[in-house]
């Protein structure tokens, strides 16, 4: 038998040790502070205080780039909450979702189509941004395990240490500014780009062999869709206005089906460019894969007339509470918005997006 | 399943836990079980085996048992009756009959081990000559090698020839021998076990005991450490280097040679550690398998102190046999007629050494690197014997037997010499070996080692930094082990010492290990044995 004496010893030693091992964890991670900011997207919505939210965002780079929060609040009064990553996978999003519901419940959660295409898993990175910023749940073990592509293992998700303890030789001044608190990269989710570039041409779509999205993806549209509706929640669908990835007519005609057998609101931002106000001149900061500041204003105005009308999203500036907190918001959006504007005249270009993978 | 596999780890951890909970009697059962699960992840075909193996070694050891009781209680029953010549050509009946199964079941286990793994090599030898005369190609057999096979086969055939001997008797219960022959840590690279020192070990059963668990898991994290923080990060040096013999030259072929002692050693012993380790937390001990070889003053030494189970395997079931066999009996009595008995004694010595090392190098891997390994070994061993008479008189001589600074030279001249010989496991082919070696001598230019080309190997500096710190703490390791057990001294040591060691060196696996995405799953080299 072993003494308490001694048992209790090799507690303080398994304690210290769980705390060395959580303080290293976390010197190692990527802090996604001054480059690649997508990687920080997730976790910020945990940080964040007032999650009194009347509508959620899922998805991909298109809602994140193309959505201003803060816009639909100074336009509409209404609140949102941004819960995109960087290729957002239809079980990220189905799994982000059941998670937020645990948090708050939403009156609309928009969720943008595209990752429709995708039917498998596509790369470790986004797998990691999307999944690393979740805290530790059951619904994040059911994300982890709907993610991971062949080569990666679960463990490492729980244990992030096991993924990133080669990065001990590439640690730098920020990982230790970053140690224990992290700034907020995004506006309630959106990330924010000031920067223009115009759309020369438009790539020439590729012929597909099959069209039709995969069961699995059906499947998690599903799961969204009766979670919604077990929830009371009003699920929008959306193909957000940027020319390429192409959005086939084809793909278009099955979420077009999808929403009216589901009874939901399906909106192809594509077909409206013309009445949003959209110019590819000017609203793209490269070439029509994202909008930029501009562009994300103009369509948080077009689309929070249509979700206020359509779902009586009440106009909350009244309320005073909500009111401080987004004057708060608005402050910082238009500091950050500045910032930008200044770096780009200074330098010509955005420091934070200089570094970004062509690959996105 | 890899032993540096998160999968790995969690089935050590769950076997730990139900190991000490179940009564001891069910212990050998679930060991047995545990194994097979183990030995099941490398294939099914591969559990078909080794089964196979062990049904064929169990009945024939039984039956050769039975024939020892037979003639025992034989005699007993006939002690009066029977003349000496009777009594001797009884013995010599069953002795026969013994023999029989002996070579039936050594025959077919050695059989399994010789077609799986060296048909693809006589075949590519048969057309290479039928290359020459311009014949047809033979097909290569599509077989993979089985998990530890000559490890297994070994260890059976060791019981087996042991029980033939009379050594002991054999085990009857067919459940325990497959524990003996597929007990799960030493099923992949050994040690290579006996029956007598494992066997009661494996069935009788183990309370808890907190020194065996701690002492044992420190063994497992030490071996993990050498394997992952050492082994792993200097492989891809190793290979860029073997890999690349028309870049690679002179200077760098050195540099390979003393990285792979590196990594082999690291690998190898780092695996062995785990695996004593793990039969330590089990409350079973395993016979070490290396004493510190890199230590060695000459060969033989060396070979003594590396891989130690192998070379007594050797020496009892190939050596000896050899040596007292008809056939050698006849060469040495010849050899002594026609070359006087001083010199005409050693051929048949040397003869049954030429014999264990080309064994050795064939069972460490078909192919002719192996072979002339073996034989290259075998060359050094008996020169360095035969120069006996000189190294005598040149320590009188000069006065240097038992100086430091001597010793520091004998030392690092086996390395380096063991270092080229086994450098062989890398290249290609034979002739290109050769041609490496030549290039030491021919395109020797040490500046070399200056110009960064040491980072262009797959290493950086980071890398580097965490090798020579590996490296340090394994020879520090190794130096405090010479004056007794680490372990014993650390669990002397204050709680806050031993604790910041444990810890270092956990965490150190942890931070600096070269694992996961971004490198290689790395097999124990000694896996593919």
């Amino acid at each position: 038998m072993i003494a308490p004496k001694k048992i209790a010893k090799l507690a303080v030693a398994a304690l210290i040790t769980i705390a060395l091992l959580i303080l290293l964890q976390s010197l190692l991670m990527p802090k996604y502070m001054t480059e690649i900011l997508e990687g920080a997207l997730i976790s910020e919505y945990y940080r964040e205080e007032n999650k009194d939210h009347d509508v959620i965002f899922i998805g991909d780079c298109e809602v994140y780039e193309n959505f201003s929060p803060v816009t639909l609040w100074q336009e509409y009064g209404i609140t949102s909450f941004i819960r995109g990553s960087a290729q957002q996978l239809i079980w990220h999003s189905y799994y982000l979702l059941e998670e937020t519901l645990k948090y708050e419940k939403p009156k609309v959660v928009v969720f943008n189509v595209l990752s429709m295409k995708y039917d498998r898993p596509q790369k470790e990175a986004y797998n990691r941004m999307a999944l690393d910023g979740m805290p530790l749940s059951v619904t994040k073990l059911k994300s982890i395990k709907a993610s991971m592509m062949d080569d990666e293992k679960f463990i490492t998700y729980i244990f992030p240490i096991l993924r990133y303890h080669s990065r001990w030789s590439e640690l730098t001044a920020e990982d230790f500014k970053y140690l224990f608190k992290k700034d907020r990269v995004t506006h309630n989710g959106y990330l924010m780009r000031v920067d223009v570039k115009p759309l020369t041409t438009i790539p020439t779509e590729r012929k597909l062999a099959n069209y039709r999205f995969s069961d699995i993806c059906y499947e998690y549209l599903d799961k969204m869709t009766e979670l919604c509706k077990k929830n009371g929640i009003e699920l929008v669908l959306i193909k957000a206005p940027t020319i390429y990835p192409h959005w086939y007519d084809e793909w278009d005609k099955q979420m077009e089906d999808y929403a009216e057998e589901n009874n939901l609101l399906y909106i192809n931002f594509l077909k409206y460019t013309d009445e949003i106000g959209i110019d590819y001149q000017t609203d793209t900061y490269d070439a029509g894969l994202h909008l930029n500041l501009s562009g994300a204003e103009k369509l948080s105005r077009y689309f929070g007339k249509i979700i206020q009308e359509e779902f009586n999203l009440p106009d909350r500036r009244n309320d005073e509470k909500l009111s401080r907190i987004w004057a708060a918001k608005a402050d910082l959006y238009v500091q950050e918005m500045e910032k930008q504007y200044a770096e780009l005249e200074e330098l010509g270009y955005l420091k934070a997006f200089n570094s970004r993978r062509n690959d996105e | 399943m890899l032993f540096t596999s998160y999968n790995f780890i969690l089935f050590l951890l769950s076997l730990f836990i139900i190991y000490y909970i179940i009564p001891k009697k069910y212990q050998w059962m679930l060991l047995l079980a545990a194994s097979f699960f183990f030995y099941s992840f490398s294939g099914w075909d591969n559990v078909a085996y080794i089964t196979v193996t062990i049904i064929a070694t169990y009945f024939a050891a039984l039956k050769i048992g039975q024939l020892h009781l037979q003639q025992e209680s034989y005699l007993k029953e006939n002690k009066g009756s029977l003349s000496k010549e009777e009594k001797k050509a009884y013995k010599e009946k069953v002795k026969s009959s013994q023999k029989k199964y002996l070579l039936i079941c050594l025959f077919f286990d050695l059989g399994i081990l010789a077609v799986l793994k060296y048909t693809n090599f006589v075949i590519s030898n048969i057309n290479s000559i039928s290359r020459i005369f311009n014949a047809g190609e033979i097909s290569f057999l599509d077989i993979a090698l089985p998990m530890g096979i000559s490890f297994y086969t070994f260890q059976s055939v060791g019981y087996l020839v042991d029980v033939y001997r009379g050594k002991y008797l054999p085990e009857k219960n067919i459940g325990k021998f497959a524990l003996f022959v597929s007990f799960f840590p030493q099923l992949v690279q050994g040690p290579i076990s006996r029956f007598d020192d494992l066997g009661h070990q494996l069935y009788s059963g183990h309370g808890f005991d907190f020194r065996n668990v701690s002492f044992g898991m420190q063994r497992i994290i030490w071996g993990f450490f050498k394997k992952l923080v050492i082994a792993d990060r200097i492989l891809p040096a190793v290979k860029t280097i073997t890999q690349n013999p028309d870049t690679y030259q002179g200077i760098y072929v050195l540099v390979g040679m003393v990285f792979y002692a590196v990594q082999l050693y690291a690998d190898f012993t780092g695996g062995i550690d785990i695996t004593i380790g793990i039969a330590e937390v089990l409350g079973i001990k395993l016979k070490e398998n290396f004493e510190r070889p890199f230590f060695s003053k000459s060969t033989a030494e060396y070979w003594r102190r590396w891989h130690i189970t192998m070379g007594t395997w050797f020496r009892d079931y190939v050596f000896y046999p050899v040596s007292v066999s008809n056939a050698m009996l006849k060469v040495s009595k010849f050899s002594r007629e026609k070359l006087g008995e001083k010199t005409g004694k050693r051929v048949p010595v040397y003869l049954s050494t030429i014999i264990v090392w080309f064994a050795t190098g064939i069972w460490h891997g078909a192919s002719w690197n192996f072979i002339v390994w073996g034989l290259l070994n075998c060359l050094v061993i008996i020169v360095s014997q035969e120069l006996e008479p000189f190294y005598a008189w040149f320590h009188n001589r000069f006065n240097v037997r038992g100086k430091f600074i001597f010793k520091l030279f004998q030392v690092g001249r086996t390395f380096l010499l063991m270092s080229a010989i086994r450098i062989l496991d890398c290249y290609r082919n034979v002739p290109v070996t050769f041609r490496m070696y030549w290039s030491v001598f021919t395109k020797w230019n040490i500046n070399e080692l200056f110009n960064g080309a040491l980072l262009k190997l797959g290493l950086d500096k980071a890398d580097y930094f965490v090798l020579v710190f590996g490296i340090i703490i394994m020879i520090a390791v190794s130096l405090a082990q010479r004056s007794g057990s680490i372990r014993e001294k650390l669990s002397a040591r204050p709680e806050i010492v031993r604790y910041a060691a444990y810890v270092g060196l956990f965490i150190s696996i942890i931070v600096f290990g070269a694992y996961g995405i971004g490198y290689d799953s790395n097999q124990f080299i000694y896996n593919q044995f």
